[in-house]
């Protein structure tokens, strides 16, 4: 009863941090948006790369196609999309908060289910690779699907697209978008923590140990991996459908699928935070970001070398992450502990002593 | 006796290596069959074929008068034909209790059925057979951590989570120290009266294998050299020659 309580209190303390945040400091604003953005990312490519032990590489590509669905799903239910983007830089059409709420509504919905189709076309094509060719197979995906875009006329190409102006004030807009990428990462949080409690996270966990044996043993392995694989899509579809419209500009090489900012960002937040638990991904996704902003403030020039020597230590020293190497620490905490009433009850039966041999 | 795994004229080769050729055997409902032979001699390779692991080149494979040599791994697992391996392999990262609900039975699951909790009573049935096995102390440590025997009888365990109509065993007692052998042919044994699970072992440990199965084939080059009960093959001049004389 204690600690359920003590649960509550830390869960509603992070809820109102988060809503409170934006209000104590507004100068942040954007920073802790984004914040919370890198936090649904690392969360989502845990589900595949921590749970299940498929590193994706291409994961951005959900973030990226999301961001497109949205836009041209918003922007397409009031005006025709290839003229809009042909009026790019020219006339700008202002849309009325009726056009813009309904428009940004519809976009994400549409984004999140189309990107978890799109997995599963995608999950067909690739679950039959394996290791660090399913690694390098999404991560062409990923590239191949920023070039198709960004040849693609219809959306703007190369050019990209100016997204709606919000019908506000700039610190309602701030704030509007803040809360957006605050309550979808809570979500994601939300619906992992559920989805972790059930069997799902077994299966996940079974293949991520040995696939072979998970096949042996009955479990519909594929049927696992395409919904895991949807589920991440899902939630990054919205995000990036989120980030299009905060950003009021998208193009399809640096915004929409950055593979070497945001697509290894997600990787590394979770290395950091450690794979497969549902903090790890929070924590890493944190430090990360702090330690991000700070040298790209204070030691600008600096910051990808600073960057690189944090991914070294990780990746050499500290692979387990953060709460791996707490586990390690505190395996009891955990709940990785010998039953010791049973083991001393047990000691003369031969059962037991065969076992400990 | 219903025969309940009835291989015919199976051939399976990779290459130019000819593992299996034109076998045909029979492993009987309730009962626990020995296959031996040398080693390279397609035992493996048999199993593979029965559980679908590989395709066979031809010959036909029916369980419980079903045709499987054409479906795959997981579903005919499902179907309840599931099999150990040599090389024990278990999911390392999960603690014990995990490793068992995640191999209770995947043949009436519903697509819905994967967001749910594990019902109480396969709980339950989790801990009574690590009791069986004698891991139940250790039911929350991480499997990987266990020693090698451990790490095989949790295996063993997993089989009988899944509740299995025949379960092959490749092996069962490599790398085992003889303590711990006989307390695994008596649990063998006992899952085989108990539990009512038919089983097929290959073996190397004349003493375990002449011990544990009624009926016993012999492979020897990839072809079937000899079948009858543990006295007819002591004594088959033929297995004398291919592999036990060579003791």
């Amino acid at each position: 009863m204690n600690l359920q309580f003590k649960k509550i209190i830390f869960y509603a303390a992070i809820l109102l941090a988060g809503i409170f945040a934006p209000i104590v400091f507004p100068a942040y604003t954007f920073q802790l948006a984004v914040l919370w953005m890198m936090i649904l990312f690392a969360l989502t490519w845990d589900i595949l790369g921590g749970q299940m032990g498929y590193n994706s590489l291409g994961n951005i590509l959900f973030f990226g196609a999301g961001m497109y669905i949205c836009t041209v799903v918003q922007i397409g239910m009031y005006y025709d999309v290839a003229e809009y983007t042909a009026h790019f830089g020219a006339v700008k059409i202002d849309f009325t908060p009726y056009q813009y709420f309904t428009g940004i509504s519809a976009g994400l919905v549409i984004a999140a289910f189309a990107c978890a189709i799109i997995a599963v076309i995608f999950g067909w094509i690739v679950f039959g690779l394996r290791g660090p060719y399913f690694a390098i197979g999404t991560l062409g995906v990923a590239i191949a699907a920023g070039e198709l875009v960004g040849a693609w006329d219809y959306v703007g190409g190369g050019g990209g697209i100016s997204l709606p102006n919000y019908p506000g004030g700039p610190g309602d807009r701030e704030m509007f978008f803040y809360m957006l990428c605050f309550i979808s990462a809570v979500c994601t949080f939300i619906f992992l923590k559920w989805l972790y409690s059930t069997r799902f996270q077994l299966a996940l966990n079974a293949i991520r140990d040995d696939e072979e044996k998970a096949e042996a043993m009955g479990i519909h392995t594929n049927r696992y991996k395409t919904i895991a694989w949807s589920f991440a899509a899902f939630f990054l579809g919205i995000s990036g459908g989120i980030f299009g419209n905060m950003t009021g500009f998208i193009e399809p090489l640096e915004v929409a699928f950055p593979t070497v900012t945001f697509g290894i960002f997600m990787v590394l937040m979770v290395l950091l935070g450690g794979k497969g638990t549902l903090w790890g991904p929070v924590i890493g996704a944190i430090i990360f970001h702090v330690i991000k902003e700070i040298t790209w403030t204070y030691l600008l020039g600096w910051q990808w070398v600073a960057l690189g020597a944090l991914i070294i230590i990780n990746v050499v020293y500290f692979q387990q992450g953060i709460m791996g190497w707490a586990q390690e620490k505190w395996p009891e905490f955990f709940g990785i502990t010998v039953d010791e009433a049973i083991t001393s009850a047990e000691e003369n039966s031969p059962a037991e002593k065969e076992a400990s041999l | 006796m219903n025969k309940i795994i009835q291989v015919r004229d199976v051939n399976k080769s990779f290459g130019g290596v000819v593992a299996n050729r034109n076998i045909s055997m029979d492993v009987e409902e309730g009962k626990i069959t020995g296959l031996i032979g040398p080693n390279g001699s397609g035992k493996t390779t048999l199993f593979n074929s029965i559980v679908g692991y590989h395709p066979i080149d031809s010959g036909t494979i029916h369980f419980d008068n079903r045709e499987i040599s054409q479906l795959k791994v997981q579903k005919i697992a499902r179907l309840g034909i599931l099999r150990t391996f040599q090389q024990t392999r278990i999911y390392s990262k999960m603690n014990c209790v995990k490793n068992m609900l995640i191999s209770a039975a995947h043949h009436n699951t519903k697509w819905l059925d994967m967001f749910t909790e594990y019902p109480q009573e396969l709980s339950e049935r989790a801990e009574h057979l690590l009791e069986f096995v004698g891991l139940y102390s250790k039911r929350f440590l991480i499997s990987g951590d266990l020693s090698f025997g451990q790490q095989k009888l949790l295996e063993f365990a997993m089989a009988l989570m899944n509740e299995p109509k025949v379960l092959l065993l490749d092996e069962p007692t490599a790398g085992i120290n003889p303590t711990l052998i006989n307390g695994l042919i008596d649990r063998l044994k006992r899952a085989n009266h108990e539990f009512g699970i038919t089983l097929f072992v290959i073996e190397h440990n004349m003493r375990v294998v002449m011990n544990l199965a009624e009926s016993i084939y012999c492979l020897a080059h990839g072809e079937m050299l000899s079948h009858g009960t543990p006295e007819a093959i002591k004594q088959d001049q033929k297995v004398i020659d291919a592999y036990l004389g060579a003791h």
